[in-house]
């Protein structure tokens, strides 16, 4: 669990420095990892990169509601999975409330996303109907902050 | 102005030796790329919920004073907390008092006790203001030394030699500043019946309480037959991260707590109203971003304990607080060397362990709350710095 919780937050931490803060050893603490891995627990060690910051990338991100008509017998899964699948899709979940299915999407452009809603999403014979509300601006994103962060020390250099 | 000789200062204050720890700071901060593990205080910004409770407290116009001994709500809060957490029980109406941080409580806990003369047991090394605030209050402070062979925990019969019939109490801290020493029950119950013995008080600063990692803490006002000999002082600064929030308390016996609170009327009227607030929500909501920063101080402290010894510097694995406390004799430099040299060559800040008493020469405080970024590249710099001595 705690393991876990410290290469969520940094995925680059060195085993050794695990190890230490962990109070165990380098070799267990390489197991633990492998054994994570083959369980599926851990999937994937990604970098937080706030796009905005990167010159003449030029992106867009928009989240869809989704209502569609459950297919007998697997439920939504299934209307899911052929939405997922698109490479374009970042994110799908199931949710309560108003709509079935919340999609991130993100492309380069406005147009390249309503295309993907016109042609793709609503070509769909299980959607009933779609809303697409375009990301204006991220303030956090996966827990990082990313604004500007002023995380300047503003303690004193030395105190009692 | 008066020559020397007349100095319009008090003489007490006259006398009182600059704090080391001020030295160090004159030191550092005059350099640049300077990593410090010489900070004592939390690297943590107060929790969000807490800053936001008292923008909301300012906003409704909570303003004035409160009451001089803290508002009631908070006050019932704390005797809850201290309930819950460490089996004490005190009566908000007449048993706690909200100070200005826990050093105002330590001041106004001397000051209500102390008659000219008296003597106050100091135990070293520990926190630098006790023996000028037990001077200040008109007293004499008395020092002990705990040392490493005991892990720095102070021994029952070590306190027996010190008193004197000018006993009137002793100061004792766990977890400890600079040592992150904490005190067991049974080494409190062998304290404890020293104190019943001489019939003595005893102030004990749990301001570390709830950063104790490997042993639950226990209270010296929990121990049999001295919740009515304990004046308990705490606060906001570490375990919540909220140093400048200036806010602490005392917990104690009705007479004793009545007269730190008409020296506390008189002095400060009240701690500040908005703090209060926070402090409030911090009691109610606060209790996951404490073990989330716990939690993290834990792993730190494994780091660097692992990361000291393996560059030659024995340093056992302290139970609480933010702070380590490592041996640099091997090095064949005094405490003051040690940390002057690792600075100028190293750009690393620690504190010198002699300011904190006798017993500290021959160690250095490095405060773990620090980033472990931070922490590593300082543990770099200092593996360096002790492969050339050694
Ligand atoms: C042992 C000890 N007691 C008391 C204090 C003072 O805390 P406060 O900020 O509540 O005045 C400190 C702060 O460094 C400390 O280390």
């Amino acid at each position: 669990m705690e393991l876990l919780q410290l290469i969520e937050k940094n995925g680059r931490l060195e085993v050794e420095d695990l190890a230490k803060m962990l109070d165990l050893s380098v070799d267990a603490t390489k197991q633990m990892i492998v054994k994570l891995e083959t369980e599926g627990a851990i999937l994937g060690y990604a970098t937080v990169i706030n796009w905005s910051k990167v010159l003449k990338y030029e992106g867009v991100t928009a989240m869809i509601d989704v209502k569609v008509t459950p297919t007998r017998g697997v439920g939504f899964d299934k209307v899911a999975e052929r939405i997922y699948r698109f490479p374009e899709v970042k994110a799908v979940y199931l949710m309560s409330g108003a709509y079935d299915l919340s999609v991130s999407v993100e492309g380069k452009t406005m147009m390249e996303i309503s295309r993907f809603v016109s042609e793709k999403l609503s070509a769909l014979d299980t959607v009933i109907s779609t809303t697409t509300h375009f990301v204006l601006k991220k303030y956090k994103h996966d827990g990082v902050i990313f604004d500007d962060q002023d995380d300047d020390d503003k303690r004193i250099m030395v105190s009692p | 102005m008066r020559d020397q000789k007349h100095s319009y200062l008090s003489r007490s204050v006259d006398q009182l030796k600059p704090s080391g720890i001020r030295r160090f700071f004159d030191l550092a901060s005059q350099m640049e790329n300077v990593i410090s593990l010489g900070v004592g205080e939390p690297d943590f910004v107060t929790p969000w919920n807490v800053i936001e409770a008292s923008f909301h407290s300012l906003e409704q116009g909570y303003t004035a004073y409160t009451a001089n001994a803290g508002l009631f709500e908070l006050r019932e809060e704390i005797s809850k907390y201290l309930n819950k957490s460490y089996e004490v029980a005190y009566n908000p109406e007449n048993q706690v008092i909200v100070t200005v941080g826990a050093s105002q409580a330590i001041d106004i806990a001397l000051r209500a006790i102390i008659n000219p003369g008296e003597e106050v047991i100091v135990v070293e090394p520990g926190f630098v203001s006790y023996a000028p605030a037990v001077a200040l209050a008109g007293g004499t402070p008395v020092t002990i030394q705990a040392t490493a062979e005991n892990a720095f925990n102070i021994q029952p019969y070590q306190i027996e030699a010190a008193i004197t019939p000018n006993t009137k109490a002793i100061i004792l801290c766990s977890p400890n500043n600079p040592t992150g020493a904490v005190l067991s029950k049974d080494e409190l119950s062998g304290i404890a019946s020293v104190i019943e013995k001489h019939d003595l008080l005893v102030i004990s600063d749990e301001i570390y309480a709830e950063l104790t990692y490997d042993e639950v803490f226990t209270s010296f006002a929990s121990i049999k037959g001295m919740i009515d000999r304990t004046i308990l002082i705490s606060g906001f600064s570490k375990a919540f991260a909220m140093t400048g929030w200036r806010l602490g308390y005392a917990a104690g016996p009705k007479d004793i707590i009545a007269a730190m609170t008409k020296i506390h009327q008189y002095t400060i009227m009240c701690a500040p109203t908005m703090a209060q607030h926070g402090a409030l929500e911090a009691l109610r909501h606060g209790n996951d971003s404490v073990i989330q920063m716990k939690t993290s101080y834990r792993q730190r402290r494994n780091f660097v304990v692992k990361a000291l010894n393996e560059m030659g510097l024995s340093c056992h694995s302290p139970g609480g607080a933010f702070y380590v406390f490592p041996s640099v004799e091997n090095t064949g430099l005094s405490s003051e060397e040690f940390a002057e040299q690792l600075l100028h060559e190293e750009r690393v800040a620690v504190v010198p362990g002699n300011v904190f008493g006798k017993s500290g020469e021959g160690h250095i405080r490095c405060s773990y709350a620090t980033s472990l970024k931070q922490l590593d590249e300082a543990m770099k710099r200092m593996a360096r710095f002790v492969e050339r001595r050694l």
